[in-house]
């Protein structure tokens, strides 16, 4: 319990954090915030071990710290210093740390999810027992390589969670526009996939969810689709908060009120008061201490150093 | 495979004899499904595939047929494989290689008959070989598995016909050499693939005209052995570049820009280029005639090279 809120509030404060330094242009790269999705990362990631993969995408600072990634690695790649998580050279979009089983993401729209298939098929090669979960967007459910992936890890039984956060927008665009169907859990019923859709902002019902899912790609019953429906509180990208009219994007204010209410953390904050699960005091300690690690985080980014122009050419190959 | 364990072929066809040539006979009975793996017709899926797995610490060769249908793969093979180690700072690497079969011929057509060597040598992060020999095609292959970065490795079917006995044993062909198959001092004559062997075919004849070619097979379209190129064209002061792809942008067109940037002192001629015209393969086998480089048109560019120098 503690650990689950702990994780959403460090998403939250890190997400939150980066807002002012962006609308200063201390931050230039882009940064798709996780701020509403919480419960996803921190619920899925916590039924994984270090030794499960994930693959994210270009909102993928939420899953970057769920799998244990840490702040100061990101937060400095959010600055793009030399001693961010990929040196300065991938940004917000390309976080990685191998050692903690995060092993990339990218931003375009469903590229990982064929690599996730080919991790999955690695470990399989190699009969070990690793789960890899492929993180992605509604928006991805638009692209061709979704579907032979699914197809392809089906044939093979791959130990593999196709996991589609669904929050309602692919960019600017709602899900009733790009979609005939609201339901992305069916696109993998005609391929045999046992699928699941899950409220996205209730991090229990995803992290039991999650349980089940790991245990049974564990067993060779995999692989396993879920649906998480959330919505972000943020725009696709920085920290418009995207109320029609006043902003760039074009979501109605009644429907971000109403998604407010349903905030993860908050939702998450209620039950476990209500419940005695953890007192009062538990959740400020945590919070406090969340506050001062992504405060430390942006002071030990902006003190490290850029990356070396005599540098801009190394790394293109090992 | 057999000596390490981490090595898998994927790709469609692998479990058909005469899907690949021939080339991957045996594999199947020796090493299993688990690691010769044939797949739906799925380029970008199965591609990214072998990239994704690359990145967990496996060596995939991802096969594909017929080159043509690598467009399907663009995205794992550039956005993802070329771009990866340099997106994660060198934390990752991405060995994978990629082998693409070209079809030419046959009647064909425009969509299996594609040479795209030079789209992936134009994208940083790849390297780019081709071998015009069994020996190379060996040595090349296992330097492909062995190097850490992604690898195109691009065979062609007109090569297929050519036998020799190559060791038994592991060797390499190191990426990014080439290999001088005829020294000369009149002219260079640089070629890839299977126009080595058109070019060898007009340099005997050229030889018996009296012209001494220089010839310097390629093999790695990048990075290009820039140093084999530039000493051949400093001591024979002409050059003639002969590809298997089309000229607008073409390999032959870094090799001659190369050569004006770092050797023009030395240039005692213009340079000639013998490529596909840029025009999409036509299926009539009498539009074919003319539409692939051969001996004769090689024989063409090295006597107007040195006929140019001669005025």
């Amino acid at each position: 319990m503690e650990q689950l809120y702990r994780m959403m509030v460090r998403i939250r404060f890190c997400e939150e954090s980066l807002v002012e330094p962006i609308l200063k242009g201390e931050i230039r790269c882009p940064c798709h915030l996780y701020s509403g999705e919480e419960a996803v990362a921190a619920g899925i990631c916590a039924a994984l071990t270090e030794q499960d993969y994930i693959f994210s995408t270009h909102r993928s600072h939420g899953h970057f710290l769920a799998k244990g990634g840490s702040m100061n690695e990101l937060i400095a790649e959010v600055y793009c210093r030399e001693s961010g998580c990929s040196r300065g050279r991938g940004g917000s979009m390309h976080l990685i740390d191998l050692d903690k089983g995060m092993i990339g993401s990218a931003p375009i729209v469903a590229g990982t999810i064929s690599l996730a298939l080919g991790s999955a098929l690695a470990v399989s090669i190699r009969r070990e027992e690793r789960v890899t979960v492929s993180f992605f967007g509604d928006g991805a459910t638009g692209e061709g390589v979704l579907y032979e992936s699914l197809n392809f890890a089906s044939l093979k039984k791959l130990p593999m969670i196709f996991a589609c956060e669904n929050n309602l927008y692919a960019t600017h665009m709602p899900i009733q526009d790009c979609r005939v169907s609201n339901d992305i859990y069916r696109i993998a019923e005609p391929f045999c996939i046992e699928s699941h859709v899950v409220n996205g902002n209730d991090v229990l019902a995803v992290y039991d969810t999650a349980c089940e899912a790991v245990e049974k790609c564990r067993n060779g019953q995999g692989p396993i689709f879920l649906e998480l429906r959330t919505y972000r509180l943020r725009g696709h990208v920085g920290p418009d908060d995207n109320i029609q009219g006043t902003h760039m994007d074009i979501r109605p204010k009644e429907e971000i009120e109403c998604w407010l209410r349903k905030d993860p953390i908050k939702v998450f904050e209620d039950y476990v008061v209500e419940y005695h699960l953890l007192d009062g005091q538990t959740l400020q300690k945590i919070q406090r201490d969340a506050e001062i690690e992504v405060a430390e985080a942006h002071t030990f980014a902006k003190r490290s150093p850029m990356p070396d122009q005599k540098e801009l050419m190394h790394y293109v190959f090992e | 495979m057999a000596s390490d364990p981490s090595v898998f072929l994927i790709g469609q066809g692998v479990k058909s004899p005469w899907y690949v040539g021939n080339t991957a006979k045996g594999l199947l009975d020796r090493f299993g499904e688990n690691r010769v793996i044939d797949t739906p017709v799925s380029e970008n899926a199965i591609t990214g595939a072998a990239v994704g797995a690359a990145i967990a610490g496996m060596k995939p060769v991802v096969v594909h047929p017929r080159m043509d249908f690598m467009f399907y793969a663009f995205d794992p093979i550039i956005n993802e494989a070329a771009n990866w180690c340099y997106m994660s700072g060198g934390k990752a690497s991405v060995p994978v290689v990629i082998w693409g079969i070209i079809n030419r011929g046959g009647e064909q057509a425009a969509q299996h008959s594609q040479a795209l060597h030079t789209m992936f040598a134009h994208i940083p992060g790849l390297k780019v070989v081709m071998p015009s020999t069994p020996y190379d095609a060996k040595g090349l292959m296992i330097a492909a598995i062995n190097d850490p970065n992604p690898v195109v490795f691009i065979d062609d079917r007109w090569l297929y016909e050519n036998e020799e006995v190559v060791p038994g044993d592991m060797y390499e062909v190191k990426i990014g050499k080439s290999v001088i198959r005829k020294t000369g001092k009149d002219i260079t004559l640089v070629a890839i693939s299977y126009v080595v062997h058109e070019a060898l075919k007009a340099v005997s004849k050229l030889t018996q005209e009296g012209i001494d070619v220089e010839l310097i097979d390629l093999r790695t379209a990048k990075p290009l052995d820039r140093d084999i190129i530039l000493k051949s064209v400093k001591k024979t002061g002409r050059l003639v570049v002969a590809d298997v792809g089309w000229q607008t942008c073409g390999l032959a067109a870094e090799i001659v820009a190369l050569v004006m940037e770092h050797a023009f002192p030395y240039l005692r001629a213009l340079a000639k280029r013998v490529t596909l015209p840029d025009c999409p393969a036509p299926a009539s086998s009498v539009l074919e005639k003319v539409y692939y480089p051969d001996a004769v048109n090689i024989l063409a560019a090295v006597r107007q090279v040195m006929n140019y120098s001669s005025r």
